[in-house]
């Protein structure tokens, strides 16, 4: 990488927010800071000021012990009032695992998340297949890819009603979904019961993401994959081409 | 004081994993026939007189129960 393109890098700042009982900020931190050489900080769930950022991640965990509901409580987070503002004006959103439980409860994603088919707590890797590779959070990867990213969830089971399931569909905004090895999203390749195999969806104006995998867990050969890193170098890659054009 | 007591049930159509264990478990019990098993929850809360109906309706559509997967009704008893 040359000098100036890695000083662009370093130069994307992402903001982790961490709630009471979020447990993979830390990964996902890391995820930016070391693999994909940007900058990252934590931000205080009782925080309202988000500082300078490009992108804010709502990372996985089990915010306030997912009492009630699974992100139910995270939504009123002081911070989340922020991140609601930073979305609307077109700031980049990524909500991972309870992260995306949040965005769904926080009405900034379509439908709703219930406890898997199989009622119980699944934690393997999964193939995903990318639906739609034209968003900020997908430019690295090739439609139709198949990666390998692990889920580890109790309530990852997405539905949305019909009306709602042929709009996000129509609109591209169903981005990955659990497949099999050749892509096929049959039944035995769905985890957890979601309705059309949907394993993350994007919201009509492609800026706030959410998904139930977890990108940032494969970033590294150590720990067996580093097919997450896409997501991270395509949100890099939005941010620094929305710079340029300034 | 009033005593709102708020059940909140899957919606129908929704699955209920929970619900359909239960049913599938209470023929090994000699239970027989059982249909229709819904899981839900329970929420009792105190709260001062006045609009306390307004109150829970507005509380249960905005954070105690989610609209779109569950459904909810609540009663009201004095204390």
């Amino acid at each position: 990488m040359a000098a100036s393109q890695q000083t662009e890098v370093e130069s994307v700042r992402f903001g982790v927010v961490v709630f009471p009982g979020s447990n993979c900020d830390a990964d996902s931190y890391d995820a930016v800071r070391t693999f994909a050489g940007a900058d990252a900080s934590y931000l205080w769930h009782k925080d309202n000021d988000l500082g300078e950022l490009d992108c804010v991640i709502l990372p996985g965990g089990f915010s306030y012990g997912d009492y009630l509901r699974c992100g139910a409580i995270a939504r009123f987070s002081p911070i989340m009032n922020s991140v609601r503002r930073f979305a609307d004006d077109g700031g980049l959103v990524i909500g991972i695992c309870n992260g995306f439980q949040i965005l769904l409860e926080a009405g900034m994603l379509p439908g709703a998340m219930h406890q898997n088919e199989g009622l119980k707590f699944v934690c393997k890797l999964v193939n995903l297949r990318v639906e739609n590779n034209e968003t900020p959070f997908t430019t690295g990867y090739e439609p139709g890819q198949i990666i390998k990213v692990p889920i580890a969830h109790h309530e990852g089971n997405y539905f949305i009603d019909e009306a709602g399931l042929a709009e996000i569909e129509a609109n591209g905004q169903v981005i990955v979904r659990y497949s099999d090895e050749t892509g096929e999203t049959t039944k035995a390749a769905n985890p957890n019961g979601s309705l059309g195999n949907i394993a993350g969806v994007c919201n009509r104006e492609r800026n706030v993401f959410g998904l139930m995998p977890h990108p940032e867990r494969v970033c590294d050969e150590i720990v067996g994959g580093t097919d997450g890193r896409g997501v991270f170098e395509s949100i890099i890659s939005a941010v620094t081409a929305k710079a340029a054009t300034r | 004081m009033m005593k709102a007591k708020v059940y909140i049930t899957p919606k129908a159509g929704i699955l209920d994993p929970q619900g359909l264990t239960i049913e599938r478990s209470l023929p090994a019990l000699g239970f027989e026939g059982v249909s229709n098993v819904r899981v839900g929850k329970y929420i009792e809360l105190e709260l001062p007189d006045g609009d306390a109906g307004e109150a829970v309706d507005q509380m249960c559509h905005k954070l105690l129960a989610n609209p779109i997967i569950e459904d909810f009704e609540f009663e009201l008893v004095s204390e």
